[in-house]
C-alpha cells in the first residue's frame, strides 16, 4: 500500500470510530486533542490500529506518538 | 413518622411499545410481543421463542464516549429513563442540584463477557477487548452508565435479585425515601434480549416449545402451559417523597403503599408456597389495608407448571374466595426477568389510570389451583385504585409491591 493510501485509510478509520470529520485530521494535529481521547478511548485507538493494520503500539511507544504524522510513520514502518 | 412515597414519572422500552401510549394500546388490545427467532434454532436452542425488541440507535443522543460503555440493556434503560424523567418534569438542572438516587434491577450482561472471552482466546491480547468491555460486562453496568449520563448524586446501586430484581429495586428505593435517606430515586429494571444470555436457561427446559404458535406460547395459569418465553427491555419509575412531589408541582400518579419480601430458603429453581405467601402478607400488613381494598393483582406467573401453581396457591391462601382479578401480563410480554418487577408496575399503572385490566392471554382452561382465582381471559373494562404486584426469582427471592392511585 502506498503511504498516501495508508494515510487516507488511517484517517478514515479513526474519523469513523471517533466520530470526527476526516478534515479535522491534519498531520501536525495532536491525536488525543483531535479525537478527544481520554485514557480509556486511547485503548480503543490502540486496539483499532492493531485490528485494522496489524500494528501494535505499546504503552511506552505511545508517548512518542503524539501527532498524526508520528502515527502515520509508526504504522508505515511496521505494516 | 415515615415519608409517603409517590410515583411521579414512568418510562418504558418494551416489546409492547417504546412509549407509554404504545404500551397502553398493546395492553388494551391484547397484543403479544412474542415471535419465533430462527437464529436460535440454528444455535441449538430447544425453544426459539422470544420477545421481539430492536436495539435503539443512540448515536444522535449520546456521544461515543458515553455509548461505548453501554450494553444493550443499558440502552433500553437510558430510553426508559429519559421518558420517565421527562414525564416527572425533571430536567438536568434539577439532577445537577439535588441528590437523586438510582436503584436499578439487572442480573446479567452476557454479550460483552462472551465477546471479551472470545477475543482473549483468539488474539491472546487483552487490549483488543477494548475500553468498553469491562464496563459493559459488569452486573452494575446499567447503574454505572445511567449514574454518569444523568449525573446522579444519590445512592447508586444495582439490585440483582434474579427475576424479582426490578421489584426489589423499587421496594428498596421506597424504603430509603420512607426513612428520609433519599428524597427521590430513579428505580427500574433492565433485561438484555439476545440468544447468548438465555441459552443456558433454555438448556434446563424452562422455555415453552409451542413454537408453531408463538403468541399462544406464554399462557400463565392455563392448564396446558409448558414453560416461559424470555423477553426483556427496560422500565423506569421516578419515585419521590410526597412532600418533594408537592413542592415541585409534579404530576403525582400513585403512592407506593408498601414493599413486602421474603426468601423461600428452599430449592434453587422450584418455588414453594410459604415464601411467596409471606411476601404478600407482609406487603398487605405494611400497607395497613384490608385484602378487600386490593382491586387487581398482577401476578408473577411466568407460564411454568410449578411456578404458576404455587403462586396460585399463595394468592388463594391470602385472598381466599374474594373475586379480585388476577392476571399475568407475561401472557403478552413473555418473562421480562430482571426488568419484570418494574415493567409490571408500569403495566398495572397504565391499566389503573385507563380503567381496564388486560386479558390474561391464552387462559383457556384452568387447572385445579388457578380455578380458585378470578383470572379474566378477556379484557375487563373496570376501575380499580389499588393493585398488588408480585415478583419472584431463582434462589427463592420474593418481592411484592402495593400501589394506590392518587
Amino acid at each position: 500500500m502506498e503511504k498516501n493510501e495508508l494515510i487516507a485509510k488511517i484517517n478514515e478509520t479513526l474519523a469513523e470510530e471517533f466520530e470526527v470529520e476526516v478534515s479535522d485530521i491534519t498531520p501536525e494535529a495532536n491525536i488525543k486533542e483531535t479525537l478527544q481521547l481520554d485514557s480509556l478511548s486511547l485503548v480503543d485507538m490502540v486496539a483499532l490500529i492493531e485490528s485494522e493494520f496489524g500494528v501494535k503500539i505499546k504503552g511506552a511507544e505511545m508517548v512518542q506518538v503524539q501527532t498524526f504524522q508520528a502515527l502515520y510513520d509508526f504504522i508505515a514502518e511496521r505494516v | 413518622m415515615m415519608n409517603r412515597v409517590v410515583i411521579t414519572g414512568m418510562g418504558i422500552y418494551s416489546c409492547l411499545g417504546k412509549t407509554l401510549d404504545e404500551v397502553r394500546e398493546s395492553l388494551y388490545h391484547g397484543k403479544s410481543g412474542i415471535i419465533f427467532d430462527p437464529e436460535r434454532k440454528e444455535m441449538g436452542f430447544r425453544s426459539a421463542l422470544t420477545a421481539k425488541l430492536e436495539e435503539p440507535d443512540l448515536k444522535k443522543l449520546l456521544s461515543r464516549s458515553q455509548r461505548v460503555y453501554m450494553p444493550e440493556q443499558a440502552k433500553y434503560a437510558y430510553c426508559a429513563t429519559v421518558d420517565a424523567l421527562r414525564n416527572a418534569g425533571i430536567d438536568q438542572d434539577y439532577l445537577n442540584t439535588h441528590d437523586v438516587g438510582l436503584l436499578y434491577g439487572n442480573d446479567s450482561s452476557t454479550v460483552p463477557n462472551v465477546k471479551a472471552v472470545d477475543t482473549m482466546r483468539e488474539k491472546k491480547d487483552t487490549t483488543l477487548c477494548g475500553s468498553g468491555a469491562i464496563f459493559q460486562s459488569m452486573n452494575s453496568t446499567v447503574t454505572m452508565n445511567l449514574g454518569c449520563i444523568f449525573k446522579l448524586k444519590g445512592i447508586n446501586l444495582t439490585v440483582s435479585g434474579a427475576c424479582a430484581s426490578g421489584s426489589h429495586a423499587i421496594g428498596l428505593g421506597a424504603l430509603l425515601i420512607q426513612n428520609g435517606l433519599q428524597e427521590m430515586v430513579v428505580c427500574g429494571g433492565a433485561q438484555e434480549v439476545n440468544p447468548w444470555s438465555v441459552g443456558s436457561f433454555d438448556g434446563i427446559s424452562a422455555f415453552s416449545i409451542r413454537e408453531d404458535e408463538p403468541t399462544k406460547a406464554s399462557r400463565p395459569f392455563d392448564r396446558d402451559r409448558d414453560g416461559l418465553v424470555p423477553g426483556g427491555g427496560a422500565a423506569t419509575v421516578i419515585i419521590e417523597s410526597y412532600e418533594s412531589a408537592v413542592r415541585r408541582g409534579a404530576p403525582i400518579l400513585a403512592e407506593i403503599l408498601s414493599y413486602g419480601f421474603s426468601s423461600n430458603g428452599d430449592h434453587i429453581s422450584s418455588p414453594n408456597v410459604d415464601g411467596p405467601a409471606k411476601s404478600l402478607e407482609m406487603a398487605i400488613r405494611r400497607a395497613g389495608i384490608g385484602v378487600d381494598e386490593i382491586g387487581y393483582i398482577n401476578a408473577h406467573a411466568t407460564s411454568t407448571h410449578v411456578g404458576d401453581t404455587n403462586e396460585a396457591k399463595a394468592i388463594y391462601r391470602v385472598i381466599g374466595d374474594r373475586r379480585i382479578p388476577v392476571t399475568s401480563t407475561k401472557s403478552q410480554t413473555g418473562h421480562e426477568m430482571w426488568m419484570a418487577g418494574a415493567s409490571e408496575v408500569i403495566y398495572s399503572m397504565l391499566m389503573m389510570k385507563n380503567n381496564f385490566i388486560a386479558a390474561n392471554l391464552n387462559f383457556e382452561n384452568p387447572d385445579e389451583d388457578s380455578a380458585k382465582l378470578y383470572i379474566p381471559a378477556q379484557r375487563l373494562e373496570t376501575s380499580f385504585d389499588t393493585f398488588l404486584s408480585n415478583s419472584f426469582g431463582f434462589g427463592g427471592t420474593n418481592s411484592t409491591l402495593i400501589v394506590r392511585n392518587l
